[in-house]
């Protein structure tokens, strides 16, 4: 990238990073102008209808497999006893992770302070709920009878029983239909001003009809602003401890039982410290062609992927930090069942995936390091993509190797995911980017407002 | 103030006034002329911008906002009702007894509590908002103003409203002039 060797001035902070946050250039014109064509005027490319035929098809093997998971059961799966959670409780817990690091983009580093989350928090945050969309499919069909999933809702009901909200399955059901609700709404009112922006600037009738039904008449008013900023404000406040909950809630679905491997105090903030790196890997994944492919490097700059790379990188450190631990909790237990299960995990059948997941999540991101590294977009990008799919073998690890083998010899067992798994797992990636590539035809991927805040003549010079 | 120049827009038979407009290229000189505005003794104003200027609201004498107090309130009745749910089903309703442990096993209801707390808190922050704002209004006289389709990209507006104790439209469109507008205009209801 030209720019970060130019010695462009800081625009903020003490930061010692030579890439300012935003291209220096920019004006409130050219920023609205810029990010609302891509929305409004810029014509649809092939590139667009490409990505989302592909993604869409794969989405309707995602609609497949569930038609056909309803019709027959879960017997489709590779589940078995004693591996009654498969690789679909992996991807609940794996999609649900991905989007963590959108709430931390848009939650915790608005509280911290960091303006260069501007221009990556809209599109991290429409990652989050649309990956959250997919972890909540996984446990509703995982129920065996989906239809009748209301019955985790706590309702009068004719049965006359209520849930058990002593269960960690309970709290679950809690944290994520929190988490979804609260980051749509988070989202939702991020977007009332770029609602009105888009409003103002569509020229058929059709789109100003639409955006103006979102806008709900926002104006800009001074005392809509006023109350505005202190909402989103409390719900930053709101959505951090939040977001900090739900995968410990979601750890506790496994810490709270007594299978070695599972029953780790670690697990809490290892989840969360897993979460955020496997989410900035995913925000890495897709903001890097996407910059480039719609020409965002003056608002998407060589900055936010150091400070990305950074946060993967320590998160990174946090999750070897865990898989150190869980080693050495299995050793100075004293316990067998502990013991064995770590052994287990080395050299057990299932030994080339704890393997390779070392290699992912701990080797790998040690290259971050290096700013070389850090600065070469291909290597981040293809750094990312091996930690995604590190994240992924971590939670096999956790979730099957622990469960094969417990405590009895006479009950192990093996598990292998059938192609029913793997349709869905592939079916829900196409959903995800379904929703994405709608996203961003559809609604502005910057928080075109957000961005106006950080410009120089943003300055109130009176 | 100086002598007024020749009016140059009477109002007879037009229809009812909702106020007058001034537009400015930049923060500065919309955040400089509020408090001129302010400080003249004007009250029912208000200025619109493309994004959050604090200096705005404190300009125009709008600091307070008790959203905080709804979303403190939200948010105890959320969690006091999370806990009271779980409460009332596990210890009166549909006590199971569950490894022996007590039927108001009330460390396991933390999580609930908690996630209740937050969703009603979120809900408040968000209906508050927006019930303060009174938001939905698909319709305001502001929209009428000309360029105004520019206050959500790079302009800037201030408007003396015609209800204000001291509004005289003469009086106020000289001010809003002299203040650096680059145009002042009528808004109608």
């Amino acid at each position: 990238m030209a720019e970060e060797t130019e010695n462009r001035p800081y625009i903020e902070g003490p930061m010692h990073s030579t890439a300012p946050v935003i291209d220096p250039g920019l004006t409130f014109a050219s920023v609205t102008d810029k990010i609302s064509s891509i929305v409004l005027k810029r014509k649809t490319s092939l590139a667009w209808f490409f990505g989302f035929a592909i993604s869409f098809a794969l989405f309707q093997l995602m609609l497949l497999t569930i038609t056909n998971l309803v019709f027959v059961g879960i017997g489709l799966w590779g589940v078995n006893v004693p591996v009654a959670w498969g690789i679909d409780i992996l991807n609940f817990v794996w999609w649900i992770g991905i989007g963590h690091a959108g709430t931390l983009i848009s939650a915790i580093l608005l509280l911290l302070r960091q303006k260069w989350r501007t221009s990556i928090n809209r599109f991290a945050e429409a990652m989050t709920l649309f990956a959250v969309a997919q972890a909540g499919m996984y446990p509703i069909f995982h129920l065996g009878r989906p239809w009748l999933m209301y019955w985790l809702f706590p309702y009068p009901n004719t049965m006359d029983i209520w849930p058990q909200f002593r269960s960690p399955l309970m709290w679950d059901v809690f944290a994520v239909s929190t988490y979804a609700t609260v980051s749509a709404l988070f989202w939702f009112v991020g977007l009332i001003p770029d609602f009105a922006t888009l409003r103002d600037r569509a020229r058929s009738k059709p789109f100003q009809i639409l955006y103006g039904m979102l806008a709900m008449g926002w104006r800009g008013s001074a005392r809509h602003w006023h109350r505005y900023e202190m909402a989103y404000l409390l719900l930053a406040g709101l959505a951090t401890p939040l977001v900090l909950s739900v995968h410990t809630i979601v750890s506790f679905d496994f810490a709270v039982g007594i299978i070695p491997g599972w029953h780790a105090t670690i697990f809490p903030p290892y989840f969360v410290a897993g979460a955020i790196y496997a989410g900035f890997a995913m925000v890495l994944l897709l903001t890097i062609p996407l910059r480039r492919f719609y020409g965002l490097e003056g608002f998407i700059t060589m900055r936010h992927m150091h400070n990305m790379a950074k946060v993967m990188l320590a998160t990174g450190l946090i999750v070897g930090y865990g898989y150190v631990m869980e080693a050495f909790f299995g050793w100075y237990s004293g316990n067998k069942y502990e013991r064995f299960m770590i052994w287990n995990r080395m050299h057990g059948p299932y030994h080339l995936y704890y393997w390779s997941l070392i290699l992912c999540n701990i080797i790998t991101p040690q290259f971050l390091w290096i700013k070389k590294v850090r600065s070469n977009l291909l290597a981040l990008w293809i750094i990312s993509f091996i930690v995604s799919i590190g994240m992924w073998l971590e939670r096999f690890v956790i979730v099957i190797t622990s469960l094969h083998r417990d405590y009895l010899p006479s009950s192990w067992g093996m598990y292998q995911p059938t192609q029913w798994d793997w349709g869905m797992f592939i079916g829900t990636i196409g959903f995800f980017f379904t929703l994405l590539f709608l996203f961003i035809r559809f609604l502005p991927m910057i928080s075109i407002f957000e961005m106006r805040t950080i410009l120089p003549e943003a300055e109130v010079e009176e | 103030m100086a002598a007024s120049p020749p009016v140059l827009h009477h109002r007879r038979h037009a229809p009812p006034l909702y106020g007058v407009i001034a537009e400015f290229e930049n923060p500065g000189d919309l955040v400089h002329a509020a408090r001129k505005v302010y400080d003249a003794g004007y009250r029912r104003i208000n200025g619109y911008s493309p994004y959050p200027i604090e200096e705005l609201s404190e300009a125009i004498g709008f600091t307070h906002t008790s959203l905080p107090l709804i979303v403190f309130i939200g948010g105890v009745i959320g969690g006091l009702s999370g806990f009271f749910m779980q409460y009332w089903i596990e210890v009166i309703d549909y006590p199971i007894n569950v490894g022996g442990k007590p039927y108001n096993s009330w460390p396991a209801f933390v999580p609930i509590t908690f996630e209740m707390t937050v969703l009603f808190a979120a809900f408040s922050a968000v209906l508050g908002m927006l019930i303060l704002n009174k938001l939905p209004q698909p319709y305001h006289p502001v929209f009428n103003a000309p360029n105004f389709a520019l206050a959500t990209r790079d302009r800037f507006f201030l408007a003396v409203e015609a209800n204000d104790a001291m509004f005289d439209h003469d009086k106020v469109t000289d001010l809003l002039k002299n203040l650096g507008a680059i145009e002042v205009s009528d808004v109608e209801v």
